[in-house]
């Protein structure tokens, strides 16, 4: 494989740390200059990253070292396929929620939003860090970076229940990352190197049992944060901050980050080829599988939409996993491009959710009845992403549990296709009556007149259903998620 | 002028300290330039050390051009170099900071502030430089003298809380005197590097293992390590705020260097390791200590108070890579002196900064803070982290470090206590945060109301400094590795 020494990972990094700069010293007093930053950043870091993205489609990765941490390992940016799909996903998504945000806070004459635009740009440097880090330690730093900077924006309404939505989340990931800390000091005792390698590094380093023991302690500490039952508890309690940071949390960065770092585990630390020579990705397949079927579930029972929603995104992410686990070439490729595709179409439903709080001041599924009358593009948007995360065409979500299903089949597992169509029938489940309340009930004490939100939190909504869409038909649409799968793919099982 | 530079780091404080007093009577006011001079000199003069004991490895200095062993010798390598850099940089930056909050705290007693402090870098320095036991014990004595009457001069309790640590401390300081006396005894000599050449044919007789011992004893006195750390919390709680910030960065970091230095030049590494079990000990008391140390933490309400036993949980991590004594365990405990002088540096001086401001240190009065020094806040913030161990922050790499150290000597259960820890400090500093950041208003208040009252800029530059020490540490911890520490580990381990 090819390498290119570039600066411009770098460069893409520096632009979500010097707006996060800039925004604090721009301040409450300015704040259409601090607005402004937030914009310019987003779209300055978009930009830096698709220029990169034609040598990756290329089949190269780009590389560069800042510094040296200890032998072997280096403070040091790689981007592959893979990580370039995460970073895209969340540097283009930061774009649509930056806009959103701004229409949303300013709506809600919500406070600190200062506070909350720099802890937002400091997530996303986060998430995209760990998209392109190189090695275990650099991800482990940008990974520590992303759950500091979205304790304060769980906590944003500092209400007491806020509060205790920080703490609890602080607690589930600090303690995931102490795990995911001790799963990386003995990887590096094993092996003597923490860089990833597409296929796998520490085959053959230390005993069957050991590397057992390696890979649960991985999988529990990045786990917490992808929301793996049983440790899945601080998710929906986060749903308490404002909703654009739960679109963050579920589609952009921080949930995405943790089952990007899990897949960075199954398929660049351990690969294919140990993990089924091991036997372990049998037990993770179950023990998510759990997760895939009660976390809808537990969804259905939920009337608090935001709140269904996040047991939604707790099913996705599972279902992600599952894909890795699998280890078949399908599965693998699916996984990977539910990652962007769930992230679109997941935060279309969060800033649908938001944009029904902005108007109506609802949280509730029961109190909806009949609202798509009055904000009809923002339920035609819900719509969209509802059918996507059942898995129907047009949306693109059809296709990555397309892949996923087919990957079942090539893995021999015909027990997991089943678990990925009985969770696409629960999604079905909850998520329609929403829908058809929505537009076919009488609203009660409501007047249907076309009442719609803010035009700044309404176009984001719209851009992202189009987009759910037009990843349907033209997958390679833009950013070219599905390439980057297929190569990054072909790197993991073609070495293996 | 290199040529001198170790001895003028020593000299030119103890001769300012007299300056200092003299025109102290005649006007007040000449203390604090004539302290920053004296400081800034010893740091150019450390510095330069540092850069010559890097190009041309290590300096030996006779005092008098006495020849040792007869006359006394300043022996600087790598390890006591590079100590010497950190401590005189914070000494000099508590300095700068010192001004205004002695001003408020201390109005009456600036000259005998500024002597006292002056005397206690003295003392430091000559710790650190030094390659002769018995000079090291008077270099003692004059540090802790200073800490005991500096610590004295505080709020209520401080006159108790400092006898205390008289008592103490000069048990610890006899302990190394009788240590001193005993190996002098067996072999004749004071000087470090003869001794060490000495002792190894003398690994049998008690006289120097009860000398060892009793180093040990003393030195875990004046490092305040579990369970002898009695004294700190009360010492460094009441002690005026500069003085805190003086101390709980660099007297416990220095019994610990002294404490290396014992263990691994003047004895050798194998005698303290396999032929007296020191390090297992050592390691063991010190993994209680980190997670003694992080409880009671947990159960303060002054912030000062926290950070004391903070410090001595720190004092934990230092002693768990002594204790490991494999060279990456010690690489890590050699980083992490260097990296919690930042830490703890910060810290204190943050809440020196809230004490200025608002008089209190309850951490539940901490409301508005963060409207009324936002800059304040925020550094303390990533000094907190930095404890906690948020990369790249430095005291991430140095806990990066001691767990590798760890896993090569097979011992998880320290790993697990290093774990473990951060997740208690984790809890102590986001429990200050949230006090600080998150509390709602009052009702009817809005936070608009509340002004901003930011400490003086002679508090905040030195923050600064520090906070950029934490950063670039963590950052250019494996340069830092790389030039200094590794040379300063032993080559036997």
């Amino acid at each position: 494989m090819e390498v290119v020494y570039s600066i411009s990972p770098l460069l893409a990094m520096l632009a979500s740390l010097m707006g996060a700069i800039l925004i604090l010293f721009a301040g409450e007093r300015n704040r259409n200059l601090r607005e402004f930053w937030t914009i310019l950043a987003s779209v300055v870091k978009f930009s830096i990253l698709s220029s990169m993205a034609p040598l990756i489609l290329a089949g190269k990765t780009i590389e560069y070292t800042i510094v040296n941490i200890c032998p072997g390992v280096y403070l040091q940016f790689r981007v592959d396929a893979f990580g370039m799909i995460f970073a895209l996903l969340a540097s283009g998504l930061w774009i649509a929620v930056s806009i959103y945000s701004i229409g949303y806070m300013r709506d809600l004459k919500e406070h600190a939003q200062t506070r909350y635009f720099f802890c937002f740009a400091m997530a996303i440097f986060g998430a995209v860090g760990a998209a392109l880090s190189a090695n275990l330690l650099t991800l482990y730093m940008f990974y520590e970076i992303l759950t500091i900077s979205t304790f304060p924006l769980v906590a944003h309404k500092e209400t007491p229940d806020a509060i205790k939505a920080g703490r609890k989340y602080l607690a589930y990931l600090l303690t995931g990352a102490a795990f995911v800390l001790f799963s990386i000091g003995l990887t590096y005792y094993l092996t003597g190197s923490l860089d990833f390698v597409a296929g796998g590094f520490v085959g053959g380093h230390g005993s069957r049992n050991l590397l057992r023991l390696l890979f649960i302690t991985f999988m529990i500490g990045f786990g917490s944060k992808a929301a793996v039952m049983p440790i899945h508890e601080w998710l929906p309690s986060a749903m308490i901050a404002p909703t654009p940071v739960s679109g963050l949390l579920h589609a952009v960065a921080v949930v995405k980050a943790g089952v990007f770092c899990c897949l960075r585990v199954i398929l660049y630390v351990f690969g294919p080829n140990l993990l089924s020579d091991l036997g372990i990705w049998l037990i993770l397949a179950y023990f998510v599988s759990f997760t895939v079927i009660m976390a809808n579930l537990i969804a259905l029972t939920q009337d608090n939409l935001k709140r269904r929603l996040a047991f939604s995104t707790i099913n996705n992410l599972s279902i992600i996993i599952l894909g890795a686990a699998l280890l078949s070439s399908n599965a693998i490729k699916g996984s990977m491009i539910h990652i962007p595709f769930h992230g679109f179409m997941k935060i279309t439903l969060f800033l649908c959710a938001g944009s029904i709080y902005v108007k109506t001041h609802k949280e509730l599924i029961s109190e909806m009845d009949g609202i798509g009358r009055l904000m009809p593009f923002t339920m035609g948007s819900f719509t969209i992403g509802a059918l996507g995360l059942t898995g129907i065409p047009p949306v693109c979500g059809f296709i990555s549990k397309w892949y996923l299903c087919l990957g079942a089949i090539e893995a021999k597992q015909l027990i997991f296709l089943s678990v990925f169509l009985i969770s696409a029938l629960l999604d079905a489940a909850y998520f329609f009556p929403i829908v058809y309340g929505s537009f076919f009930k009488k609203p009660n004490g409501m007047n249907p007149r076309f009442n719609e939100a803010p035009l700044l939190v309404v176009v984001p909504i719209v851009v992202t259903a189009i987009f759910s869409i037009i990843f349907f038909v033209f997958p390679n649409a833009f950013l070219s998620f599905f390439k980057m799968a297929t190569i990054a793919t072909h790197d993991i099982l073609g070495r293996g | 002028m290199s040529l001198h530079s170790p001895v003028l780091a020593v000299v030119i404080p103890l001769i300012c300290a007299f300056l200092a007093l003299l025109f102290g009577w005649w006007r007040k006011n000449l203390c604090y330039p004539i302290t920053l001079v004296a400081l800034s000199s010893s740091f150019l003069a450390s510095l330069n050390t540092l850069h010559t004991v890097i190009t041309t490895g290590t300096i030996r200095y006779h005092l008098g051009n006495w020849n040792p062993p007869w006359g006394i010798e300043y022996v600087v390598d790598h390890l006591n170099a590079l100590v010497l850099g950190i401590i005189s940089c914070i000494i000099l930056v508590v300095g700068v900071y010192s001004k205004r909050s002695v001003e408020q705290e201390l109005p009456e007693k600036i000259v005998f502030f500024y002597t006292l402090y002056l005397l206690l870098a003295t003392g430091l320095f000559g710790i650190v430089v030094t390659g002769d036991m018995f000079n090291l014990y008077v270099f003692l004595e004059i540090a802790s003298l200073a800490g005991y009457a500096l610590i004295a001069i505080g709020e209520d309790g401080a006159p108790l809380a400092s006898f205390r640590y008289v008592i103490m401390g000069t048990i610890g300081a006899c302990f190394y005197l009788l240590g001193v006396g005993y190996l002098y005894i067996a072999t004749g000599s004071l000087n470090m590097a003869d001794l060490s050449q000495m002792l190894p044919e003398l690994y049998d007789s008690r006289v120097v293992l009860v000398a060892f011992t009793f180093f040990m004893v003393g030195l875990a006195l004046k490092m305040a390590l579990f369970p002898l750390h009695t004294w700190l919390p009360d010492a460094y709680t009441h002690a005026p705020s500069t003085v805190s910030a003086l101390l709980a960065p660099t007297m416990t970091k220095v019994g610990a260097y002294v404490m290396i230095r014992i263990m691994f030049t003047v004895f050798k590494p194998d005698f303290s390791i396999s032929l007296f079990p020191i390090t297992s000990i050592l390691g063991w008391l010190a993994a209680a200590a980190i997670l003694f140390g992080s409880i009671m933490a947990l159960a303060q309400v002054d912030l000062k108070r926290m950070l004391c036993f903070v410090v001595v949980a720190e004092i934990g991590y230092i002693g768990i890579g002594v204790g490991i004594a494999n060279r990456t365990a010690l690489i890590g405990a050699i980083l992490h002196i260097v990296n919690d002088v930042f830490m703890m540096a910060c810290l204190f001086l943050a809440v020196g900064a809230i004490v200025y401001k608002i008089g209190t240190r309850n951490i539940y009065r901490f409301r508005y803070l963060h409207r009324k020094m936002p800059l304040m806040m925020a550094l303390f913030v990533a000094g907190g982290l930095s404890v906690v161990g948020i990369p790249p922050l430095c005291g991430f790499f140095s806990k990066w470090y001691l767990i590798l150290g760890a896993f090569k000597a097979d011992k998880w259960i320290f790993v697990a206590v290093i774990l473990v820890s951060s997740l208690l400090n984790a809890i102590l500093f986001f429990r200050v945060i949230e006090n600080v950041y998150l509390e709602p208003p009052e009702a009817g208040r809005s936070l608009e109301e509340i002004p901003t009252d930011e400490a003086p800029l002679s508090m905040l530059l030195p923050m600064f400094v520090v906070v950029a020490g934490i950063i670039l540490l963590g950052v250019f911890s494996g340069r830092i590795i790389d030039v200094v520490i590794q040379f300063a580990i032993p080559p036997s381990i």
